[in-house]
């Protein structure tokens, strides 16, 4: 019986670990296609934005680091000369608001694990809670 | 024979730049008999022509400006060693830059030399110091403030100038937006109408280049409709002021139902303009499209992609490809290159952004020729190699970017870059 429980335990486990892996793959494709339609203008294809205009999403600590901070970044954007990364960028970053919670979540995980960035991922959940602040 | 006195020729007459720096040189036999260089610092240059890395490692080098004498001075966008303004000086004539003093605690772009002062902007400010009889700054710890408290709100931010030879100085104060809408490169947010930036940026200030402490009120709309002319320079010719304009941005980005991405990235011209007092050039409302020949109402303000508009607004003189953003402008009043270059346009091309996903444009100086004051044939690209690769996705990528450009009293141009830090000198010798 116990080996059965334990059994069923690490089968539940396992397919919590392959249902988050393919979540995450998910979001990853989902994300890239947002981040190609609403972002690789200004950021560029390889992430490394525009010298002076676009700051670069490599291995960029605001990409990599508060959660929250970002979600808010996309949905408000800014218009503040404010340092980036210890540099400071000419172009205002457009509200991303008209987004989906989803689309963000996504395309949030997506630059957080590309670009040499390592991060955990973003949940619609999560923008959701930063929308409504 | 003929080349020295080619050579004679080329040091007496003077080599009005930009921002009209007159030779009144010594003639110091041993300056006449410069070597040129034929190393060419990895640029693709038309039969004739070669180019030396006169200075390197001066990162972010925006504009720059040649004293009568022959030294060279650049306005850095990011401080160096804590300077803002590096002074250049060949001590033994072989193209390369032997000393270089840093001063001005202050980062920004323009750069000039008039009438025995060197001009200075920052973001907001201009600054001259007195220059002395070897065109060297007497004062750096102490420049006068000529302008202040120009509109900076770090979208179009620099604020290069030029002088005419009636003792003003020309200023652009860039849009601080993409198109005037209420939010700025946001999809669905409508074109402001009229355009409430216009009353202090979006145009060309004239002030006097000899009184201190002006501010907008002290000074003169000149021309207005102009998103951010980086490009300018008053034509001796004609005597007239001219501007390169970058256009405007992402048509695809905000309206992909009107626009294909390769539309987008060829739209709208980047454009050469004629400024004559009061001269209007028609943004936010309009852009030049170089297809249809037309002025096209901006689809912020109704526009589908066809339908003209600003029928008061003054047509380029040349409409190039979209995006390459034109950073520098001189007219050629040297006398060291060919008949053809002579009283044409020298362009730098920083290289364009907004033609991704499709592959990057510019990173060049064009050359157009021209004859009173109009051009007299089609522009070509003159010095090109500056990215270092045949083509780019990204500007990111690239080594060096073209972005500002003097020419020297003996004839040769001067070509920043604010990417790699490089000064390129370009010389001619039949």
């Amino acid at each position: 019986m116990k080996k059965i429980l334990a059994g069923l335990v690490l089968m539940w486990a396992f397919g919590l670990t392959l249902f988050a892996q393919s979540s995450f793959k998910t979001a990853m494709i989902k994300g890239k296609k947002v981040y190609e339609k609403n972002c690789l203008t200004c950021h560029q294809a390889n992430g490394g934005g525009v010298p002076r205009m676009n700051p670069p999403l490599i291995n960029a600590g605001f990409v990599k680091g508060d959660k929250k901070k970002l979600i808010q970044w996309v949905l408000k954007g800014s218009v503040e000369k404010v340092p980036i990364d210890g540099q400071y960028y000419s172009n205002n970053m457009p509200p991303q608001a008209s987004l989906k919670d989803e689309d963000i979540a996504d395309v949030l995980t997506y630059i957080r694990n590309s670009f040499q960035n390592k991060g955990s991922a973003v949940t619609a959940n999560e923008v959701k809670a930063e929308r409504a602040k | 024979m003929k080349s020295i006195r080619f050579l004679i020729s080329a040091f007496i007459f003077s080599a009005s730049v930009c921002n009209n720096a007159t030779a009144k040189t010594t003639t110091d036999s041993s300056k006449i008999k410069k070597t040129l260089p034929q190393a060419n610092a990895g640029l693709k240059l038309p039969e004739g022509f070669s180019a030396t890395v006169f200075a390197s490692g001066l990162g972010e080098a925006r504009h720059i400006a040649v004293t009568p004498q022959g030294d060279v001075y650049v306005k850095l966008s990011r401080l160096k060693d804590g300077k803002g303004i590096f002074y250049l000086h060949d001590d033994n004539g072989d193209g390369k830059a032997d000393v270089e003093t840093g001063f001005g605690d202050y980062t920004g772009t323009g750069m000039g030399v008039k009438d025995g002062y060197l001009y200075a902007s920052s973001d907001e400010d201009v600054y001259r110091y007195k220059l002395d009889d070897k065109g060297k700054v007497t004062d750096p710890g102490h420049p006068e403030l000529i302008v202040s408290g120009l509109l900076d709100r770090h979208e179009h931010e620099s604020k290069p100038f030029t002088f005419d030879n009636d003792g003003n100085i020309y200023v652009t104060i860039g849009a601080y937006s993409n198109a005037c809408q209420v939010q700025d490169r946001t999809k669905g947010s409508p074109g402001i109408r009229p355009c409430p930036i216009l009353d202090s940026a979006g145009g060309i200030w004239k002030f006097s280049a000899d009184k201190m402490n002006q501010t907008y009120g002290d000074g003169e709309r000149y021309a207005t409709g102009l998103r951010n002319e980086m490009g300018i320079c008053w034509n001796n010719d004609v005597n007239a002021l001219y501007v390169t304009q970058h256009g405007r941005d992402q048509l695809h980005d905000l309206f992909p139902d009107m626009y294909t991405t390769k539309q987008s990235a060829e739209l709208p011209a980047e454009c050469l303009y004629r400024l004559d007092k009061g001269a209007d050039a028609g943004w936010p409302y309009i852009y030049y499209d170089q297809f249809q020949h037309k002025k096209i109402l901006a689809p912020e303000y109704g526009g589908d992609g066809k339908k003209t508009a600003g029928e008061n607004a003054i047509d380029p003189l040349v409409a190039f490809p979209g995006h390459m953003a034109p950073n520098g402008l001189v007219f050629y009043e040297g006398n060291m290159f060919p008949e053809k270059y002579k009283h044409g346009a020298f362009i730098a091309f920083h290289g364009s952004w907004n033609r991704a996903p499709e592959p990057q444009k510019g990173f060049f100086v064009a050359f157009v020729p021209f004859k009173d004051g109009k051009p007299s044939g089609p522009w070509e690209v003159f010095a090109d190699g500056f990215a270092g690769g045949p083509q780019f996705m990204s500007p990111n990528s690239a080594k060096h970017r073209p972005c500002g450009l003097a020419v020297g009293p003996d004839g040769a141009l001067y070509v920043s870059d604010d990417q790699g830090g490089t000064i390129y000198r370009i010389t001619y010798k039949k």
